[in-house]
């Protein structure tokens, strides 16, 4: 088809604004983390003075990173991987299976990404410790408890997402294998679960994406051994000056993990919305 | 949500014909595994979500504070008095909520207005093939899938008076005399819409991306044919075929949007200016920080009773007007 001259200049022009806008922070990231002390604590430079690496290596002894590092890569996967093993035994039940109370429970999943965060912030601290003290087994301020909050978050979405998904699955496959004599459980796991892994995968990165990014419940529900990098960060802007290099280059660390897998897996991300949420 | 509730009710229909024939025997013992299979669902849902929310209304009726935190449950009965401090406006507490509450009006409106025009505007830009979408399309993902605190920790950095990249590009191109505060004043409250719009819309265009991955092409061709331009196709075939998708997308960055604490807990630490005051660290430093948990409980349960009010009246709206058209 014929595009027209005007709609190429807007093209154009429109889509140069938004990269730049959208490439200023991470070429400031990316180049202030290459910049020595001096430079950041004057006006901003386009290039550093000279380029040095000094700050990825400080980063780690200014605050103790690779302990907030290792909590968060714990917190996250743990709570990416139940959410997801989770969402796959509700999603299969609800797309292959009517039963009783099905609408109450869809409904009452998806209402829960309504309420504010801040609502259930307190009494969820306050539950938490009242299970420690009434078992002995510490969930507030632990990575369990954590883990626990975060494979919540994410349900919800992941839920409404993987049974979408599994409605495309012909019903033909279920059919044909339990002539071949497998159960239920067996018919997930080797017809299902395969022909469904763009929308598992999808709706693990939502998952890891959002335990990685969590501040709120980080902020309350972590001490100083099980605090995440969302709130670990944080430390370097209380020392005496802010050594916004050191920052800079923390945060281009820890989004690295993040941003690699999700650009690897994008392809997945789409199509699982496509074939998911887009119905 | 509609669009759930329709695929929902698809789904039910396909399971329903394709067992016309169930065999008696495995469908009685089948009947308690879909239990089964969502019980850890639902453990984990009411443990985390629907007791704490309960519990949260429970506590808006008490006078809690620090001193009864490790026995909360012996806390003075407060009868309706923490609403009444939350919505009298003529009171201290109440007329700073409500500031806050409008200030998060007006934020709402405007970064969801942005990021959807953005999304909008770069999903049709990016419709058609042509050499470097899928670059494009990569870049412009990358504010969505980076940590909020990474990102928003740069613009804080950008935004910085003295060292800031935002005021020396401004001075460069003889905008400004390069020292203005962007963190503090009036000016957060712009700050903060652009770097929330930042890392919003591009959850907008992967959205509207996926949605119009799976619009038909012949239709495009055939309105081209018939002289059709590309302003007119838009508005005519993009804008229709797109519509329940739009309702869940505003639906979806309203509701984030209006409940954002990430952004503006990152961009301003401990100090909020006060025109960038969002409800939501508002009410978590009545909260946390004035250690009145009572008060704050009551504040959380009218902002869910707002969103849930306008929650449902935009779902009726919409959906009323999808079903005249």
């Amino acid at each position: 088809m014929r595009e027209s001259t005007s709609f190429k200049v807007i093209r154009v022009v429109g889509l140069t604004l938004l990269t730049l806008f959208t490439l200023a922070p991470l070429y400031v990231m990316i180049v202030s983390g290459l910049k020595p002390l001096s430079d950041v604590q004057g006006a901003f430079s386009w290039i550093p003075s000279h380029v040095t690496v000094q700050p990825f290596v400080d980063i780690w002894h200014t605050i103790p990173l690779a302990r907030y590092f290792t909590n968060s890569v714990i917190v996250s996967l743990s709570a990416a991987a139940f959410s997801v093993l989770i969402a796959i035994f509700a999603s299969y039940a609800v797309s292959r299976w009517d039963f009783r109370g099905k609408r109450l429970f869809q409904i009452t999943v998806l209402s829960t990404q309504m309420f504010p965060g801040i609502l259930f912030l307190l009494p969820l601290y306050l539950i938490f410790v009242n299970i420690g003290q009434a078992t002995g087994f510490a969930l507030q301020g632990s990575r369990i408890g954590l883990i626990i909050t975060y494979l919540t978050f994410s349900l919800p979405f992941s839920i409404w997402m993987l049974v979408s998904y599994f409605d495309t699955i012909p019903r033909g496959l279920d059919e044909a294998a339990k002539v071949d004599g497998a159960g239920p459980m067996r018919t997930l796991w080797s017809v299902v679960v395969p022909a469904a892994k763009p929308g598992i995968v999808a709706v693990g990165i939502y998952s890891f994406m959002t335990a990685w990014g969590e501040t709120l419940f980080a902020s309350v529900m972590t001490n100083d051994s099980s605090k995440t990098l969302a709130i670990g960060l944080r430390e370097y802007s209380t020392q005496i000056s802010v050594y916004w290099n050191q920052v800079m280059a923390a945060s281009l660390v820890v989004s690295v993990p993040v941003v690699v897998g999700f650009l690897l897996l994008q392809r997945y991300l789409v199509q699982g919305l496509t074939a998911g949420a887009v119905k | 949500m509609t669009a759930t509730e329709n695929a929902v009710r698809e789904g039910r229909r396909a399971g329903k014909g394709s067992a016309k024939t169930p065999r008696r025997r495995r469908v009685a013992q089948n009947r308690w595994l879909p239990y089964l299979l969502l019980a850890p669902a639902i453990i984990f849902e009411l443990l985390v979500h629907v007791i704490p929310m309960l519990t949260g209304i429970g506590i808006s009726f008490l006078k809690l504070n620090q001193f009864f935190l490790r026995n909360w449950l012996e806390a003075p009965f407060a009868g309706l008095s923490n609403y009444h401090y939350a919505v009298d406006v003529n009171g201290s507490i109440g007329k700073a909520l409500l500031w806050s509450f409008v200030v998060t009006i007006g934020f709402t409106i405007l970064v969801v207005g942005l990021s959807w025009v953005l999304g909008m505007f770069a999903a049709v830009m990016l419709q058609r093939s042509f050499r470097g979408r899928a670059l494009l399309r990569t870049i412009f993902l990358i504010p969505y899938a980076l940590p909020v605190y990474a990102g928003v920790i740069v613009w804080k950095f950008m935004l910085s008076r003295d060292n800031g990249m935002v005021n020396h590009l401004l001075a460069q191109l003889h905008i400004t005399d390069g020292h203005t505060f962007w963190l503090i004043g009036n000016n957060a409250f712009a700050s903060i819409v652009v770097v929330a719009v930042w890392r919003l819309w591009p959850f907008a265009l992967l959205t509207l991306m996926a949605g119009m991955q799976s619009l038909p092409t012949d239709v495009y061709e055939a309105a081209a044919v018939d002289g059709a331009g590309m302003w007119q196709q838009f508005r005519k075939l993009t804008m229709p075929m797109l519509r329940g998708i739009n309702q869940v997308l505003i639906l979806v960055l309203f509701l984030w949007t209006f409940n954002d604490f990430n952004v503006p807990y990152t961009l301003f630490s401990a100090s909020i200016p006060k025109s960038a005051d969002l409800i939501s660290i508002h009410v978590y430093q009545s909260s946390f920080q004035n250690f009145n948990f009572g008060l704050g409980s009551a504040m959380s349960v009218l902002l869910l009773l707002f969103l849930l009010v306008v929650t449902g009246l935009y779902l009726l709206f919409t959906s009323r007007r999808s079903r005249r058209a």
